[in-house]
């Protein structure tokens, strides 16, 4: 059971990591903002809590891997990876999307193999994930290393997620969690109206999945699910994570128009476009404030 | 260069006639035996592409992924990103044609050393009609970057393709028939990704081909020039150079250009939409090192239709005779 004053480090942390992300998509002028905002609290559970892994030796084989299929949130990972220690410098963090940078828009695995893969178009990093979960049975190093694969609710349009949701089952890659982030938000609206996605675990649950919910943004509870989906045996484990899209920030909040933009060029009916980078970043010293007096 | 091509291999009568999925499947099977890091994934056609060969070996390093194939290339590239060296087969119009954007950024952009052996490709395919002959996966593998395209000539050669792609780095695509064509090459025979064979020398056309177009070119050869009485170089006869360019990309561009500037004039042949494919290839390359008066033949941008495959050939002129026909309205004899 997590501590208190260890559940403070890792809100502080996630904090930090979206004040990251602010500074890189406002200076990159372009970039998604919600998706990497809601995650945030995920992405700081999984580096400094629960992934087995090195940031000073990102190619040691017995380091989890992380699969990022919806790659457009990688903001939220440059970030995390920028905090957890990996080599990736505060100056480099402001060529995100900038040319010869290797923080590219979408994830490229050849300018930085510690992403572990390429991944942008969505639907497509659950097989891969497959892949590297087959990969390590065949190798019986399943118990040496765990595979998690985080993906968003509106990539489960695309049918090949669920192609590869059958092969996971089929072949009782156990040694496999994907993690969906269920924000209830896609580019053109909420899921529901753009593509009814619910009952989602009643979805998995029939293609013969190990289900777990959480709330995305309550570490303790976070945490456990994870550490209990890597002991789960028999079948693949998926866990929903009810996330707030815009999370920190009152006026991105659960708004789908907030998807893909950064501060400065979101809409404008709460807060204008010249002072959003401003009043985002202030609302977020203002939580570090309370979290540091808690 | 001595190619040690089958003995008479010219009379198509006398020669064993084999598919190259045949040739494909028992290369792979053969490969297993020494390559304990190789893994085959199937869509539900693995017998069908002769992929049994290795699924029965091999079962554990078989993945089976059902009527799948966007997963089979993903799975796939999980693979190859964690060293494993895989070999993902079906049908070419599912194989590259419905998996298409998943080959681009999970196998090509992170440069991923997959291998995609298809059946199925070409006209060849027969009755199953146009929905399963595929005839424009040169065309949307040869423009992905980091890819190599392979379209071996036989049943043998297919079978090399296979071994030959396991050391190569990156992207391979190994495009194979469906229907028995002619065996004329034989173990012995060199192979080496990259490099044209020049099967015949000549000095008036050069006569590019790949996969069963070939040995229609070979024989075209033959037939021309004993025509007008070779030995006398008589006023019909006419010295073809017949190149195998099994390697569509990357081209050999310095056995081409070799050719061209003796002859002068290029033909090609292939079982594949003229757009895109092979003759695309050349005339890319010789526009802009060496134009010369050129004919691409193959299938005329369009969709053909069911039938046997003898049929298809005739009527698509894809046999001999047709593709003859097209050469010599060419020349203009």
């Amino acid at each position: 059971m997590l501590n208190h004053k260890k559940i403070k480090e890792l809100q502080l942390m996630a904090n930090k990591i979206r004040q990251t992300i602010i500074e890189m998509l406002i200076l990159a002028g372009a970039g998604h903002l919600a998706g990497p905002l809601g995650m945030a609290d995920i992405f700081t559970a999984l580096y400094f809590q629960v992934l087995k892994h090195d940031p000073k030796n990102p190619s040691w084989p017995k380091r989890d891997r992380l699969i990022l299929s919806n790659g457009h949130i990688c903001p939220v990972r440059y970030a995390a990876m920028y905090h957890a220690g990996y080599d990736i410098t505060k100056d480099e963090l402001k060529t995100f999307r900038k040319i010869g940078s290797r923080l590219e828009g979408h994830p490229n695995y050849l300018r930085m193999p510690a992403l572990e893969t390429s991944s942008g178009p969505l639907g497509e990093g659950l097989s891969e994930a497959c892949g590297f979960a087959i990969a390590a049975k065949l190798d019986k190093k399943d118990e040496d290393y765990h595979i998690w694969c985080l993906t968003s609710d509106g990539e489960h349009d695309e049918g090949m997620t669920w192609e590869a949701v059958m092969l996971a089952a089929k072949y009782k890659l156990d040694n496999l969690t994907v993690i969906i982030d269920r924000n209830y938000i896609q580019i053109d609206g909420n899921t529901e109206n753009v593509m009814p996605l619910d009952p989602l675990a009643e979805k998995y649950k029939s293609f013969n999945w190990n289900v777990l919910e959480t709330d995305g943004h309550d570490f303790r509870e976070i945490i456990d699910r994870l550490e209990e989906s890597k002991a789960n045996k028999g079948m693949p484990t998926v866990i929903i994570a009810h996330t707030t899209p815009g999370k920190g920030i009152s006026f991105m909040e659960n708004d789908y128009r907030w998807h893909g933009v950064p501060p400065g060029l979101g809409p404008e009916d709460k807060v204008p476009r010249p002072k959003q980078a401003e009043e985002a970043l202030k609302e977020l010293k203002a939580i570090e404030q309370k979290i540091l007096n808690s | 260069m001595d190619y040690k091509l089958v003995k008479n291999y010219l009379d198509e009568k006398a020669i064993k006639w084999s598919p190259m999925r045949e040739g494909a499947g028992l290369g792979m099977a053969e490969l297993g035996e020494e390559k304990k890091d190789m893994v085959m994934l199937g869509a539900d056609t693995i017998e069908s592409c002769r992929a049994h060969y290795f699924a029965e070996k091999f079962p554990e390093r078989t993945i089976e992924v059902g009527v799948a194939e966007q997963n089979m290339i993903g799975v796939a590239a999980g693979l190859a990103y964690s060293g494993k060296v895989p070999y993902a087969v079906t049908y070419a119009p599912f194989l590259i044609g419905r998996a298409w954007e998943p080959i681009r950024t999970t196998i090509a952009y992170p440069n991923n050393h997959v291998i995609l052996v298809s059946s199925h490709a070409g006209i060849a395919t027969g009755s199953d009609g146009p929905t399963h002959q595929m005839t424009e996966d040169i065309a949307l593998t040869r423009c992905l970057p980091n890819f190599t395209v392979i379209c071996p000539c036989d049943y043998e050669q297919a079978k090399k393709a296979v071994k030959a792609a396991y050391d190569l780095k990156g992207p391979i695509y190994i495009r194979n028939a469906r229907e028995a064509t002619p065996v004329f090459t034989t173990p012995e025979t060199p192979f080496e990704v990259g490099k044209a064979q020049v099967l015949r020398e000549g000095k008036d056309l050069t006569a590019i081909g790949h996969g069963y177009m070939v040995y229609w070119l070979l024989q075209i050869a033959e037939e021309l020039s004993a025509k007008g009485g070779s030995a006398s170089g008589g006023k019909d006869s006419i010295d073809i150079e017949v190149i195998n360019m099994h390697t569509v990309k990357p081209l050999d561009g310095e056995t081409l250009l070799a050719s061209v500037k003796k002859t002068g004039r290029v033909f090609t042949a292939e079982d594949h939409n003229i757009i895109g494919g092979l003759g695309s290839a050349v005339a890319e390359f010789l526009g802009e090192n060496h134009p010369v008066p050129m004919k691409m033949h193959g299938v005329m941008d369009t969709f053909a239709e069911s039938g046997s495959v003898k049929d298809l050939w005739m009527k698509y002129k894809l046999d001999k005779e047709g593709t003859k026909q097209k050469l010599l309205e060419f020349l203009n004899v």
